[in-house]
């Protein structure tokens, strides 16, 4: 079975030459020290980031956030409203940066451009029969075109789970290369759904896959189950970039997204990038939050450092 | 063998959101009786657990606004039961915190008992009170209804510990609103027992949060937050009134100034409609029908 090879050439461009190369390079990756994990992202969420540094900190989580609307019920109306919120995320303070983008379904692509057209505000979408990924392929590249036809700047997929799961690594990373493919000049987000892959060597393995296959950031998790992103899945993804920019030279983005609400979760995020992954990735090409209600908080608590006393939910917009 | 047993101390924490945390800045500060013995270390809290005490009165807001009237008055009641429950409890409280004598401590108690229950009675008749149809010229109902304000900062009086401090939640809670409480700063205790007396009364936790402290220090990220509809200054002094005024004009908040109040005497209604917002509405009541009634 021919596959076709990631387009850059590195070190490890011949891993995915067959199954098993692939399958005995994911599970020759060292195990994850759950323990230690867990309480290297516990013990950099004690860092105390006050006064400017703060600032800095809520500024910079600003503008990596997607702000996201993945519901069933969206309208036009609301992913203008949204993307109005991307460019402008506090009409009070023109200071306040944009957000990095906005993260819509396919079909609403050319509403959010449009949006947020002439602002620097990307648009992403989420593809492939989000969130469950469970199509088959022709639809899913089908649905990839429709939305970077309709001018997304970004893409969203999901990973099949279910033959990750089921160890069928080399259909993922075709999936994967075969999307990449279809976006064309797009940058390629891909969706683990760490909260249904089990263990951290499962996280591991599929962040390494991943990024073999082409991906321009590695995402945590749909927002659509009960676990999302936490801060020792994400402390593992940033490894794997760090890890994998060091054996081949290719920087790879991580954006966790789901469940970070608070500006507090979100400091605590950076903190772990910088600690990681390092400087080079605090910047909104590199991290990204997938959020929606995060980004009120933030500018609550943007407010509040500006003005000294304390902002409530009657100040920034319900959505 | 000895009869002598180890002393068991308790330990005062604040209550915020149906739970008792220390203060998220870890201080305590002493608390002594009226001859200046010492009682117990209370919590010394910080601006940011006002923060946290107005994000859980926020929360609760939606449940026990929505809450019907008569629900409410039946939660009132059940505090009262459960205060009298533990009425030995306060009488200690109270004597070691105002220096009174156990007769007269039991008095107060007794009249703090009795004010709860008064003001569980009118949270069902506050509406038709300051409510009620209003007539109008035209073919149309206008009706006034009372609505609760919000998220109430109150500042409890500094000398009648428990009496005073129950007058003063009372009435806020009663017609729907939730409260941070800011505690006597000298006689605390009382207030952060009455919160162990909340937390098992059925009342929904986040509707009264009280914290202990320095008054001026607490009261004023409350009277600037946004997120705060209103404040009672009855703990404050003058000067800080005049500050917190100023504080809280900017997101117009409602303020009740400080007045002197007999905490003995029955009450009056005033508490009840100070935190309370008039709705009027309009409701047509369409084509009245050749029989000069739609009905």
């Amino acid at each position: 079975m021919p596959t076709s090879a990631p387009a850059a050439a590195h070190a490890l461009t011949d891993v995915a030459s067959s199954d098993s190369t692939l399958r005995r390079f994911l599970h020759g990756l060292p195990g994850v020290d759950t323990v230690g994990l867990e309480a290297r992202a516990a013990a950099l969420g004690t860092r105390s980031i006050k006064t400017t540094a703060k600032a800095y900190a809520i500024d910079l989580a600003i503008s990596m956030v997607d702000l996201t609307t993945l519901e069933g019920a969206d309208t036009p109306g609301k992913v203008r409203a949204l993307g109005t919120k991307a460019v402008h995320p506090d009409p009070t303070d023109r200071t306040t940066p944009t957000t990095a983008a906005v993260c819509v379904y396919p079909d609403m692509v050319a509403v959010a451009k449009e949006a947020v057209a002439g602002s620097g505000v990307k648009v992403a979408s989420v593809a492939t029969a989000f969130p469950a990924g469970r199509v088959a392929l022709d639809v899913k590249l089908a649905d990839v075109r429709e939305a970077v036809a309709a001018g997304a700047d970004e893409i969203d997929m999901v990973i099949d789970r279910g033959a990750f799961l089921a160890g069928r690594y080399m259909k993922v990373y075709d999936e994967i290369v075969a999307v990449k493919e279809a976006c064309g000049a797009a940058r390629l987000k891909v969706i683990f759904e760490t909260g249904e892959l089990s263990t951290y060597d499962n996280i591991r393995r599929a962040s390494w896959l991943g990024m073999l296959a082409g991906a321009d950031f590695i995402k945590t998790s749909t927002g659509k189950v009960a676990v999302n992103a936490t801060p020792a899945n994400t402390l593992l993804m940033l490894e794997a970039v760090r890890d994998f920019r060091a054996q081949t030279g290719i920087q790879v983005g991580v954006k966790p997204a789901g469940g970070i609400r608070t500006s507090k979760d979100a400091v605590k995020f950076l903190v772990l990038v910088n600690e990681t992954a390092g400087e080079d990735w605090l910047d909104n090409h590199w991290f990204r939050f997938g959020a929606s209600s995060l980004l009120n908080d933030l500018l609550m608590q943007r407010q509040k450092l500006a003005t000294g006393r304390y902002s409530g939910p009657d100040y920034v917009t319900v959505d | 063998m000895s009869d002598e047993r180890l002393s068991v101390f308790k330990t005062y924490k604040l209550y915020v959101g149906g739970k008792f945390p220390r203060s998220e800045s870890g201080r305590v500060y002493e608390v002594t009786d009226s001859k200046g013995q010492w009682l117990a270390n209370a919590p010394l809290s910080s601006r940011k657990d006002a923060r946290d005490a107005v994000v859980a009165a926020r929360k609760a807001f939606g449940t026990w606004s929505g809450a019907t009237a008569y629900n409410r008055g039946q939660i009132l009641y059940r505090i009262a039961e459960m205060l009298e429950g533990r009425r030995d409890q306060f009488v200690r409280e109270v004597a070691d915190a105002e220096g009174l004598s156990k007769s007269k401590a039991a008095a107060q108690v007794a009249a703090t008992i009795d004010r709860w229950v008064w003001y569980a009675g009118w949270t069902d008749k506050i509406a038709q009170v300051v409510g009620g149809g209003n007539p109008v010229a035209g073919p149309f109902f206008n009706l006034s209804t009372p609505e609760p304000t919000g998220v109430v900062a109150v500042l409890a009086p500094q000398e009648s510990s428990f009496l005073g401090l129950v007058s003063v939640v009372a009435p806020v809670i009663a017609t729907g609103n939730t409260a941070v409480v800011v505690a006597s700063e000298k006689a605390p205790l009382p207030a952060l027992c009455l919160g162990e007396v909340l937390a098992t009364s059925d009342l929904p936790g986040g509707v009264v949060n009280v914290l202990s402290g320095r008054t001026a220090e607490i009261a004023a990220p409350l009277a600037a937050h946004q997120d705060v509809n209103a404040i009672d200054l009855a703990g404050a002094d003058d000067v800080l009134a005049k500050e917190l005024e100023i504080a809280a004009a900017d997101n117009l908040k409602r303020v009740l100034r400080p007045q002197p109040v007999d905490y003995t005497a029955t009450p009056g209604i005033e508490r009840l409609t100070a935190f309370l917002e008039t709705k009027t509405v309009w409701h047509p009541t369409g084509s009245l029908g050749a029989s000069g009634s739609s009905y």
